[in-house]
């Protein structure tokens, strides 16, 4: 069992969408869509009954976070929030998080097995940005991506590095990005990829790296080794894509 | 003579027909500052709440209210569904189980009401939305009722400031909701929730009258 999500949208097009992107990388995270209104046809708008049958598909007893897009989703969700009895409610989240970035964050965090709180915090740290004046035509997205480049204090331990170039037609896409940050979470190691934070599946997305370009991973720590091993076997099979 | 059950669903009739009435006049003012479908969904609404009336079996203005509130959450659709929904639920909760509505109950249930909204959508006066017609009906209506005002007499005083705070939104920056994306360009058109709310109250002070 996992944490389960809510999609709130006011478009029933928009929730089904993000579970189809989110669900690609947690196929275990059960994901329940509240878009539209209740009546039929269903239009743009939310449904405090859609809600509330949401919570009860998405909900196996470790507790729900629920993800919303603007400012009247919000209101359906707090409200169907009161509905519930105190111990229901104390099992459900409700971050501040951008819709599609932090459903994928939350459902791949749901899916390494990440407590309610988690899978909230994950939602809400998973804001992409992208600064166009670091962007160079043509090259790479990596330079673009937002973090500290390099939080590897002043190396008290030497660095385990490595450096790969994508054999895969579609590169570090969802797929992959998502199976290499989860793998790294579970390992007791800092590592870099490209100047982000390896275990974040957004920041590995963002890099937007693509066939023939090259990854370079850093790694500190105990499992360091056993970090670089595994990027660099993942990397040379092509993510299994070859 | 005090407000029942029966007026409270007259009400509600009264909302569904009124704002079938005005569904494109509401359309037009949202059109200019919003996503033009806050009439639309105001009329499938109340007309969802009706539908669910005509079964029966709301025994006091309370559960009338209550009924309004479950059913507007969940079909308007849009910021109107929860604040409404929210306005009719905390107003059944000051009624609880009373079967007649005296002067104070009323400001009790508008007041109820406002906060609600107020709690919900977290505006202020001021920021061009509901509550800039809600929080003049309540203090109007508080007013009236202090004077030894009838529940009708407390009802008409309410509507008439709301009609007249919704009138007053027309210059106003929108610094709350959808319309607060224009900016500036919002200045000039009336809100459409603070126009739907005084339309609502003034089919509530229109079939108590007519109840006398």
């Amino acid at each position: 069992m996992t944490v389960g999500l809510v999609i709130v949208s006011h478009s029933s097009k928009i929730a089904e969408g993000v579970i189809e992107l989110a669900a690609q990388m947690a196929p275990n995270v059960r994901i329940a869509a509240a878009g539209g209104t209740s009546d039929s046809p269903s239009r743009i708008g939310t449904s405090l009954e859609k809600v509330q049958s949401a919570l009860d598909e998405a909900e196996q007893g470790d507790g729900v976070v629920v993800l919303t897009d603007l400012g009247s989703a919000v209101m359906t969700a707090e409200m169907t929030l009161e509905f519930l009895s105190p111990d229901t409610r104390s099992r459900i989240r409700l971050p501040q998080a951008a819709l599609v970035e932090g459903a994928v964050a939350a459902a791949v965090q749901a899916e390494s097995g990440g407590t309610v709180d988690e899978v909230a915090s994950a939602a809400e740290r998973a804001v992409v940005s992208i600064d166009p004046e670091s962007l160079e035509p043509f090259v790479s997205h990596g330079s673009a991506a937002p973090g500290p480049s390099a939080p590897l204090e002043a190396a008290a331990e030497p660095a385990v590095t490595g450096a790969w170039t994508l054999p895969n037609k579609m590169g570090l896409h969802a797929r992959p990005a998502a199976v290499i940050a989860r793998a790294l979470t579970d390992l007791d190691a800092e590592v870099t990829i490209n100047g982000v934070d390896g275990k974040s599946v957004m920041l590995l997305m963002s890099l937007a790296l693509g066939e023939g370009k090259e990854l370079r991973a850093e790694a500190t720590g105990p499992e360091a080794q056993k970090a670089i091993e595994y990027i660099g076997g993942e990397v040379k099979a092509g993510f299994g894509e070859l | 003579m005090a407000l029942t059950a029966q007026w409270a669903e007259a009400w509600i009739r009264e909302c569904s027909q009124v704002l079938t009435e005005h569904r494109t006049a509401l359309i037009e003012l949202d059109r200019a500052i919003g996503d033009a479908d806050h009439g639309e969904n105001m009329q499938r609404g109340f007309a969802a709440v009706v539908a669910k009336l005509d079964a029966g079996g709301q025994e006091t203005p309370g559960a009338v209210f209550k009924l309004t509130a479950m059913t507007l959450m969940s079909t308007v659709g849009g910021a109107a569904g929860p604040l409404y929904g929210t306005a009719f639920l905390r107003a059944a909760t000051a009624l609880g189980d009373a079967a007649e509505i005296d002067p104070a109950a009323v400001v009790g249930f508008l007041t109820a009401a406002r906060d609600g909204v107020v709690a919900r959508g977290k505006a202020e006066p001021g920021d061009k939305t509901m509550i800039d017609a809600w929080t003049p009906a309540v203090e109007a209506a508080d007013t009236a009722q202090s004077a030894g005002a009838s529940a009708v007499e407390v009802l008409e005083a309410a509507a008439n400031a709301a009609q007249a705070g919704a009138l007053a939104t027309e210059p106003l920056i929108a610094r709350k909701g959808r319309a607060s994306y224009l900016g500036e360009r919002s200045a000039g058109h009336r809100d459409p929730g603070a126009q739907s709310s005084a339309l609502i109250l003034q089919a509530a002070a229109d079939t108590a009258g007519r109840q006398q």
